[in-house]
């Protein structure tokens, strides 16, 4: 199954079978500090627990509602938090430990595109010095070098070398997408990690930007972590899925099955929550009542119990462990 | 569709103001009493560069005949007991005023851009004591620092700047630390801290930059209160020493004596102090507003 | 702007808000912002009706302006009428307009906690509306407040009608702003983006919960949204809206498969479809269809139809003149020179 939704290999992809990223069982447990001397009362278990893998030029989506953790991964892979426990591999090579020096050329293989296009650009830096950046940061090339660079990165991205001056205010919200885009494909990454990309944007530019994402991908074989709480967009760029629940993977397959055949409770509910643009279509829903419980305290047993409409008392106390069901589809559920 | 005529609005907002003048006008129109701030602010400046050319006697030279003259033509706001022209010491007195103001504001906000700047951004002990000490230092008022330092130091140009500076950290500081707690976590930093680039580049290159804007509005309230200091300082005679001409002192040394004999010795220099904080302040209400509209309280 | 004299859309004997050719403009430096610009449309009782839009094409300040809610100066209703019910609201004094508010017509907006006020039980704030527009004890209120509670159905609601908005989850406080909302039991819900900062699978539940709600007490909705599946779910009859102009309006079913304005049909393609629930094959991503270049600024807009420079039809005409807003298919409206030619043409090709 994995096989068919193998991208052809792009001009830039590695060799091999190499994933370019692997993260083993990784946690991140914040501490919650309380009172004058700041001791530990509790932890928000943010991630707990997640493995997954990517190769190059393959987009794994990682979904889940606010406070499953799936933001919160993304930045422990890019070290920008440090993990708990678990260990996170570019390239094969293990970065969890690294110090910050040793960090550095592993910046240049792993990027980050965020949601919000205002807020991601300083808007006292013009376009072309925002993107040169990363260029600047790591000394590549000479100055004048590098302006051509930026020039080719904003050609790349749909923009005009013209606008290399502008200062961020001066873009339309797709248009600063796209710079963020290409500030994260200056130091030409191996993987891209996007935080909701494109949630911010509205339908006719989030098309836009999609594709150009996914052309990016074909040309250059990039890997992408895309973390996103729309199904209908993940369903369209991803060949993988993981579905997190209260910062733990609760189903992981190709996307084929994760929408064909979903098999935990809390996919299903997922999947038949998106209201879909077809009025021709009635479907019956399974609509889950009650809220995403506190990750401060979550419930103990499977998550997902105080919603799922299947839960039976084993739920409640034994955590069920992610189960290969055949064909590579991950499930957590002791119902399966 | 009936034609409507929409130029009233716009003048309203603003929508044809063009170039600088235009833009004046309108400033003007949407912030009148900043207006007059501005107004009285580059008077004042303008009195203090070309104090020399907008008087006839020297502000120091002192001369008996004069003395305690009343306003004349010779000497339109007359004179004081040692017979020195007020309007010669009015109009210096300015540069003095000028020079602590902005000296004060200027060495105030660069070392509470530092403490501010590294507190919030490095965060842990370091801040918790600077915090502490911003604290201590706010608990007295802006005065009593400055006289406890005025008075330790001794009196003079440099220190009368360095005693009214230093009560001004606290403030940038706190200002400062705040906007740069909030700016180290945007998504432009996070970009940054990904690519690998030190948290001193971040600071300096993104944090710093981005906590311009909230600065000048808070330099410029700062302004009119180092003025009142200084006159403050030189009232009490632990400021500007003599011979120069100091707003504050002039009033010392006049009030007690001459209040009733010769009123004008105290009525100019209070109403140059008045108009020199009025004008700044109302000039950095107004800034607050256009700058930075979410300060306003 | 002589094309909407016949702009007259079906307004039946039932109609229950009526709103005619309302200008809303917004005067600033950069110039005047057309936001809503000859806007006309009618509600039946009952009826849901959704208004869609990319932001900034003036969706939401459509509904600001039926509440006469624009802030002035900037903005200000430059023209049009809104009648509720035969009444005009636009000629009302501002009481009688604080009267309309919250009682005849009321709102819920995106952010339920930015709507709530903190320092105040949610159980107050509903009693507050009801004090407000009923002539009714404080007991009175406050045990409908409760009454309201279970109707939106809040789990506990004698325990809840005490607690404060921070206490209460997300998707609770988008329900107890519906509760405030439906509390005088208006005539016409405004639900501004009612579920957009809300998780999926807590946007299905507002969703059903507004439904049954408008079928209970027969409450008509306007619905404010830029997501189309929302749309498809909930609405009855869908206004399109672009760059502060209604471009196509027609009941949900009949835009959705025969959308007749080149702007409604690109949004339709470019949204991913969900393509594999829909049983479709769909293993390698395909390439999503774009709708080219962006939004024009609303003090910039282009000569002619301002969705031309967009648009892959566009011709001459239609970059000269604005195409006026007419009836192509029975209750189906649309701005376009070329629907007629596109439809069953190149457009469903």
């Amino acid at each position: 199954m994995l096989d068919d939704v193998k991208p052809k290999p792009g001009a830039g992809a590695a060799t091999g079978s190499g994933n370019v990223l692997e993260v083993q069982d990784l946690k991140k447990h914040f501490p919650i500090r309380k009172g004058l001397l700041r001791r530990t009362v509790g932890h928000v278990y943010a991630v707990d627990g997640v493995t997954f893998s990517i190769k190059a030029g393959e987009t794994l989506g990682l979904v889940g509602e606010s406070g499953c953790g799936k933001s919160t991964v993304g930045r422990v892979i890019l070290r920008l938090i440090e993990p708990t426990a678990g260990s996170i591999k570019v390239e094969g090579h293990d970065i969890t430990r690294l110090s910050k020096a040793e960090m550095r050329p592993y910046r240049r293989q792993m990027q980050i595109i965020f949601q919000d296009p205002f807020s991601s650009l300083d808007p006292r830096m013009t376009a072309g010095n925002i993107v040169g950046e990363p260029l600047g940061v790591h000394g590549v090339g000479k100055r004048r070098e590098r302006r051509d660079q930026v020039a080719q990165l904003f050609e790349r991205v749909g923009l005009r070398r013209g606008q290399m001056d502008n200062y961020p205010h001066q873009f339309s919200g797709g248009q600063r997408q796209r710079i963020g885009i290409a500030r994260a494909l200056a130091l030409n990454p191996r993987l891209i990690i996007g935080d909701e990309p494109v949630s911010a944007l509205d339908v006719s530019i989030q098309a836009q930007v999609i594709n150009l994402l996914m052309d990016l991908q074909r040309e250059l074989g990039l890997g992408y972590l895309f973390i996103s709480h729309n199904l209908a967009v993940v369903e369209h760029i991803s060949h993988k899925i993981a579905v997190m629940y209260l910062g733990r993977l609760v189903e992981y397959a190709d996307k084929r099955t994760i929408f064909t055949s979903p098999k935990h409770p809390y996919t299903e509910a997922l999947l038949s929550a998106v209201p879909v643009p077809d009025p021709a279509i009635k479907r019956k829903k399974l609509v889950v009542q009650g809220d995403v419980p506190s990750p401060m305290r979550p419930p103990p047993g499977c998550h997902f119990h105080t919603r799922c409409p299947y839960a039976v008392d084993r739920c409640k106390v034994e955590v069920p462990a992610l189960r290969d069901l055949g064909g590579g589809q991950l499930v957590a559920c002791h119902l399966r | 569709m009936a034609v409507l005529d929409h130029r009233a609005e716009l003048n309203r907002a603003g929508a044809n103001a063009t170039g600088f003048f235009g833009t004046a006008r309108f400033l003007m129109r949407r912030y009148p009493l900043g207006a007059v701030g501005a107004v009285i602010v580059v008077l004042f400046v303008l009195t203090a560069l070309f104090a020399p050319w907008l008087t006839a006697y020297d502000p120091t030279s002192t001369n008996p005949r004069a003395s305690l003259a009343r306003p004349t033509a010779d000497h339109i706001l007359g004179a004081d007991f040692m017979g020195r022209d007020m309007w010669s010491r009015v109009a210096y007195g300015a540069r003095i005023s000028l020079a602590v103001g902005v000296g004060s504001t200027f060495l105030g906000c660069l070392i509470g851009v530092a403490v501010g700047l590294t507190s919030g951004y490095f965060g842990g002990w370091y801040d918790l004591l600077i915090q502490r000490l911003i604290d201590i230092m706010q608990a007295l008022p802006l005065l009593v620092m400055a006289l406890v330092m005025a008075a330790s130091l001794g009196p003079s140009l440099q220190n009368t700047i360095i005693a009214i500076a230093i009560p001004l950290v606290p403030n940038v500081a706190r200002v400062i630390r705040s906007n740069t707690l909030s700016l180290r976590e945007m998504p432009y930093v996070e970009a940054a801290r990904a690519v690998g680039m030190s948290e001193l580049g971040i600071a300096v290159r993104h944090v710093l930059p981005n906590t311009l804007a909230p600065l000048i509005v808070l330099a410029t309230a700062q302004l009119g209160a180092a003025i009142l200091t200084e006159a403050a300082l030189s009232f009490l005679g632990l400021g500007i020493p003599e011979p120069h001409p100091s707003w504050g002192r002039m009033l010392s040394e006049s009030a007690a004596e001459y209040v009733r004999t010769a009123p004008w010795l105290v009525i100019f220099p209070g109403i140059a102090i008045s108009l020199a904080v009025f004008g700044t302040n109302l000039l950095g209400d107004a800034l607050r507003d256009y700058l930075d509209p979410r300060q306003r309280t | 702007m002589d094309a909407r004299a016949d702009v007259q859309p079906e307004a039946g004997a039932q109609a229950l808000l009526e709103v005619d050719d309302l200008q809303t403009y917004f005067f600033t430096r950069q110039g005047v912002v057309k936001a809503v610009d000859g806007v006309s449309f009618a509600l039946r009782r009952g009826e849901t009706l959704a208004i869609v839009g990319e932001s900034g094409c003036g969706k939401s300040i459509t509904a600001l302006s039926l509440l006469r809610l624009i802030p002035d100066p900037p903005g200000r209703i430059v023209g049009g009428t809104v009648r509720l019910a035969g009444h005009d609201l636009m000629t009302l004094d501002e009481p009688a307009m604080r009267n309309v508010r919250g009682n005849d017509i009321s709102m819920i907006f995106q952010e339920p906690m930015t709507s709530l006020n903190p320092v105040m039980t949610i159980g107050r704030q509903i009693a507050e509306v009801i004090l407000l527009h009923q002539d009714v004890s404080r007991k009175e209120a406050l045990a409908k407040a409760v009454e309201m509670l279970r109707l939106v159905r809040i789990p506990e609601p004698e325990q809840r009608v005490r607690e404060y908005p921070h206490q209460l989850s997300g998707g609770m406080r988008q329900r107890a702003m519906i509760a405030i909302a439906l509390a005088c039991n208006p005539k016409v819900l405004i639900a501004d983006e009612p579920t957009t900062a809300l998780d999926v699978t807590i946007q299905a539940q507002i969703l059903e919960l507004i439904v049954e709600l408008q079928q209970k007490l027969g409450t008509a909705v306007i619905l404010i949204t830029h997501d189309l599946g929302v749309v498809a779910e909930t609405a009855q009859r869908v206004i399109v809206m672009y760059a502060g102009r209604k471009v196509e309006e027609a009941p949900v079913g009949e835009l959705f498969a025969h959308a007749l304005h080149p702007y409604t049909h690109g949004l339709l393609a470019s949204i991913p479809r969900l393509d594999l629930m829909r049983g479709e094959v769909n293993d390698t991503p395909q390439r999503l269809q774009e709708i080219t270049g962006i939004v024009p600024a609303l003090t910039d807009l282009p000569q002619g139809c301002v969705f031309a420079p967009r648009c892959k039809f566009a011709d001459d005409r239609c970059r000269a003149q604005y195409p006026p807003y007419e009836q192509k298919r029975s209750g189906h409206w649309a701005a376009c020179w070329n629907s007629d030619a596109l439809y069953g043409g190149a457009l469903h090709a």
